[in-house]
């Protein structure tokens, strides 16, 4: 790698030329536009940065992007993008999904792209709603949600987006918010100097099917006492005036919300994301009630773990080194190999 | 003694046994052992699902057939002339392939009251007279070899272990084989543990010395070599040939191979293979399901490698939306498919060719793929190197439709020059296309029809492309009817347009009026069946597809210039129905579909009852 160079890109670099066709007011433009603007801070030349997404309104992102892009099928953008990943490490491979394409049909891959630590930034734009399909309900949404699908509310439970991606071990597991530009790109920042599988949910706003979804997080009139901001090395205190905060009670297995002034300052949960143990992590994201109150947003986790990409690569590159032939020496070898005879 | 030496021009040999008596292995070393000597070879090996079924059961029979002869040879042999049977079941469960008059060797010490029980033997056919009219050897197998290594350093359960190369010694003495390489053989596979490397020697030896000394085998054979084209050979398995024909793609292509592989049975080997390769670069990914392996190939295929994806027909059909993709992106993809009987997991370890609609059809739109078939084990390596050419070439998935009876059966190889092999170098686009400087992804070249391959990383070229119909040029998305109208004809023509070999017809008398066409694995019984035929004076013509799509431009007129055509297939008459819609002839179907290869003997009884009539 040569010395990096100031490429002075601008979020206009970033926008291609294609209209952007989401619905009006929905969340989606905030962040594809946090995005474009966040993107020239990697300093990658554009040509280097790849996204990769799978089917839903979510999933049009790469078209509005000025990078290459591939718009794929429901719920595989993680294999194809660890596909294309692994074979080309020079590359920055962004996974764009929602809530029905990575947790629904595409369960099975977002886990093991974690649980493997394939070199991905995966943004998880969570709306809580089917939106392309016009309105059914999401393996997120609330239990008891009434859809076209589900006129008698759902029956099933749905999936903490974090607590999964922690289940699975994922290296870095973060949270943000569409309308909170400033935090969104702070987290964007973090999860883009991870290597290995950044997964990062971002609460995002349909405004058509799921309006309203996390305005308690978002109102100036709740946001203070709903939201935790955790940062790295901090004490956990959320609220006006830092009025509650996050403990490890003893005996417990969890971490609950108290308020500030009923414990011991040392008391305190000290945030720090690089915690091997993902249990730690994990109790934070089941803080959250069902009314959305204490939901942590921030970095999770953030741990160093090998990446997938660069164990495949650090083999194969091991076993060039040892090759001393041309390909086709190498391969006239291979033919020939094991029992062979010959018939004059 | 003496014995007394007779030449004999082919034998079929069966080692049957338990699962667990290691007959596949026997077998193997035996045709390596032939194949030194030098004569032709077609094997056919046959085991169950389950890797230890329950002992001395006859669903726990593993067999391992071998064809040797001193002239060039089609199939692995209809019917044995020897059968070694290491147990009851293993008797039981072949003794109706063979013709009367055939050797059967067992081994008389598992023909214990038990044994025989678990497999509904009343009384030991060994005391009755139901082996009359074969050739019995009974041999002591167990205890001989148990006894014969009774001064080496091996447990009693080591020793009986080694009663395969007991029998393998036999065997090898009997059919005078050069065993040089069975030896080592044995000191490789057992290089960690020398004790068992001296018991397996001892042990083989002794079956050697058995043969040469006992009464019970009074005749010694000898096949000579046959007359092969000159050159290096090697025996190889079709699975292997495919392996080695996908890392010779990437050498010619200069290309990074990637196999995204879900294990399956029979392709599993495949990405065994191909796992060992890497200092070719080949990187190889044992993915969580077989959507994700066909997913993670294409992705590499958009980054510039040669995007490999190995499965058998339960894997293909998971795959189908991810290979309508690749239709729509229109990049390379080979997908391999070794066909195994189904439907759903049917019987893993047999062999079909019923996926041939899937790999033509199955995908939802008009989503035409190019398709091949290897005709036998070394064909596998030519036509795995065919399909990386079509798909690197003309940017399209290619399915390649090997099956169990190739994949797992072997045969003399003669090894390519690696020079001779097609050049399968590609250019990226390095630059814009457009009259104003910027990029169609979708501009094709006018010969190919391709589109150009666009890797990530290559400045100026940065485009986005997805399942979205695309407008033509372009790429954007587009909903214009009369766009998607001639997208999807450019698709189905660009596949049309691939330039194939013709066919070729085999009618060395030119007088013939009934045409076999196979394709796949048959070629080989159906070929030996027309040969035997023609030795009777019966004149027919054999033409085999390995590009079933497109086809062959030819195909047509010579369909058309023979009174009758008989389709062979192990499905229910799959290519039969394409070549009457196709091409309007009046094609008769001979199908079977019982998890097992045609024999020639079938095939010659069917085809000389239909030339009754033309």
């Amino acid at each position: 790698m040569s010395e990096p160079v100031a490429l002075k890109l601008t979020a206009k670099d970033f926008k291609s030329d294609q209209e952007v066709r989401w619905c009006p007011g929905c969340g989606d433009y905030a962040i594809l536009a946090a995005v474009q603007q966040f993107m020239p801070e990697l300093n990658i030349p554009r040509e280097r940065i790849v996204f990769v997404s799978g089917i839903g309104c979510s999933s049009r992102f790469p078209y509005y992007m000025n990078t290459y892009g591939l718009h794929s099928i429901h719920g595989r953008a993680p294999a194809i993008a660890t596909g294309l990943s692994v074979s080309r490490p020079d590359l920055s491979v962004w996974v764009v999904t929602g809530d029905g394409d990575a947790l629904s049909i595409g369960g099975n891959h977002l886990i093991h792209a974690l649980r493997r630590n394939v070199n991905l930034k995966i943004l998880l734009f969570n709306n809580r709603i089917y939106g392309l399909t016009k309105g059914q309900y999401s393996p997120t949404s609330e239990v008891g949600k009434i859809t076209k699908s589900t006129p008698a509310g759902s029956a099933d439970a749905p999936f903490n987006p974090l607590s999964l991606a922690l289940g699975a071990e994922a290296s870095f597991v973060g949270r943000t918010i569409d309308s909170d530009r400033k935090h969104l790109q702070s987290v964007l920042r973090a999860a883009a100097e991870h290597q290995g599988s950044a997964f990062v949910e971002i609460y995002q706003n349909c405004n058509i099917f799921n309006d309203g979804a996390f305005d308690q997080l978002k109102e100036p009139a709740t946001r203070d006492d709903f939201l935790i901001r955790l940062e790295h090395g901090q004490p956990i205190t959320f609220g006006a005036e830092g009025r509650f905060c996050v403990v490890h009670p003893p005996g417990g297995f969890g971490l609950e919300v108290r308020e500030t002034a009923s414990v011991r300052p040392e008391e305190i949960v000290v945030h720090d994301a690089t915690v091997a143990d993902p249990a730690y992590a994990f109790a934070l994201s089941r803080l959250p009630g069902l009314d959305l109150s204490n939901t942590p947003i921030g970095v999770f986790r953030s741990v160093d773990r090998p990446s997938y990409d660069s164990v495949v690569q650090a083999q194969v590159e091991e076993a060039k080194a040892k090759v001393t032939e041309t390909p086709e020496q190498q391969l006239a070898g291979l033919l020939g190999s094991g029992d062979t005879w010959t018939i004059l | 003694m003496t014995k007394q030496i007779r030449q004999l021009d082919r034998v079929v040999i069966r080692f049957a046994g338990d699962s667990g008596d290691g007959m596949q292995l026997t077998g193997d070393r035996f045709t390596s052992e032939t194949a030194q000597l030098g004569n032709d070879i077609s094997t056919l090996p046959n085991f169950p699902a389950e890797i230890r079924a329950p002992a001395g059961t006859l669903p726990g029979v593993s067999s391992f057939q071998v064809h040797f002869a001193d002239y060039d040879i089609l199939t692995p042999g209809d019917a044995p002339n020897v059968l070694v049977a290491m147990n009851p079941a293993a008797l039981k469960a072949n003794l109706a392939d063979l013709p009367r008059g055939a050797d059967i060797i067992v081994n008389t010490d598992e023909f214990t009251k038990r044994n025989l029980a678990k497999v509904g033997y009343q009384a030991s056919p060994l005391d009755d007279d139901s082996l009359d009219g074969y050739v019995v050897h009974p041999v002591a197998l167990t205890s001989m070899t148990v006894g014969a290594l009774a001064d080496q350093q091996v447990s009693k359960k080591d020793a009986e272990r080694a009663k395969n190369m007991f029998a393998l010694g036999l065997l090898s003495w009997m059919y005078s084989r050069p065993y040089e390489s069975t030896l080592r053989f044995l000191e490789r596979k057992f290089a960690k543990r020398p004790e068992l490397v001296a018991a397996n020697v001892a042990a083989f030896r002794a079956g050697w010395n058995f043969g040469e000394t006992t009464d019970s085998f009074s005749v010694r054979y000898e096949v000579k070599p046959a007359k092969m084209v000159p050159g290096t050979y090697r025996n190889i398995t079709g699975n292997a040939a495919l392996s080695l024909g996908l890392v010779a793609a990437g050498v010619r292509s200069g290309l990074p191979v990637f196999l995204g592989a879900y294990p399956i049975t029979p392709a599993s080997d495949i990405l065994h293979e191909l796992s060992k390769h890497k200092r070719f670069g080949i990187v190889t990914m044992q993915a969580e399901d077989e959507i994700a392996a066909v997913g993670a190939a294409l992705g590499a295929s958009y980054g510039g490698a040669l995007g490999v994806t190995t499965t058998s027909g339960p894997g293909v059909a998971l795959k189908s939306e991810t290979i309508s993709l690749a239709v729509a992106l229109e990049l390379p993809l080979v997908i391999v498919d070794v066909q195994r009987a189904g439907p759903s997991t049917g019987m893993p370890t047999k062999t079909e060719q019923a996926d041939l609609n899937m790999a033509l059809y199955g995908r939802h739109g008009e989503a035409p793929v190019a398709v091949i078939a290897p005709k036998s084990p070394s064909d596998c390596f030519h036509a795995a190197i065919e399909a990386a050419r079509i798909a690197l070439t003309y940017r399209t998935p290619v399915l390649l439709l090997s099956d169990n009876y190739v994949a797992n059966g072997s045969e003399p190889w003669l090894l390519p020059d690696v020079e001779s092999l097609p050049d399968l170098r590609v250019e990226f686009a390095t630059a814009p296309n457009g009259d104003d400087g910027t990029f169609l992804p979708y501009l094709r070249d006018p010969q190919t029809l391709a589109r150009p391959w666009a890797i990530p990383g290559t400045p100026g070229l940065e485009h986005r492309i997805g399942g979205l119909e695309k407008a033509d040029k372009t790429g954007d998305i587009s909903y214009d009817p009369a766009n998607h109208d001639f997208m999807v004809r450019t698709r189905a023509a660009r596949i049309e347009a691939i330039p194939v070999p013709d066919v070729e017809v085999e009618d060395p008398d030119g007088n013939a009026r009934l045409l076999v066409l196979g394709w796949g694995s048959t070629y080989g019984p159906i070929g030996a069946a027309c040969r035997r035929l023609r030795q009777r004076g019966l004149p027919v013509a054999q033409a085999h597809l390995r590009h079933l799509a497109p086809m062959p431009a030819n195909l047509g007129e010579v369909l058309r210039s023979y009174d009758r055509v008989v389709i062979p297939e192990m499905n229910l008459g799959q290519l039969a129905q394409v070549i009457r819609g196709k091409y309007l002839v009046d094609a008769i179907g001979y199908n079977q579909v019982r998890g097992l290869p045609f024999t020639a003997t079938e095939l010659e009884t069917m085809l000389e009852e239909v030339l009754k009539n033309v």
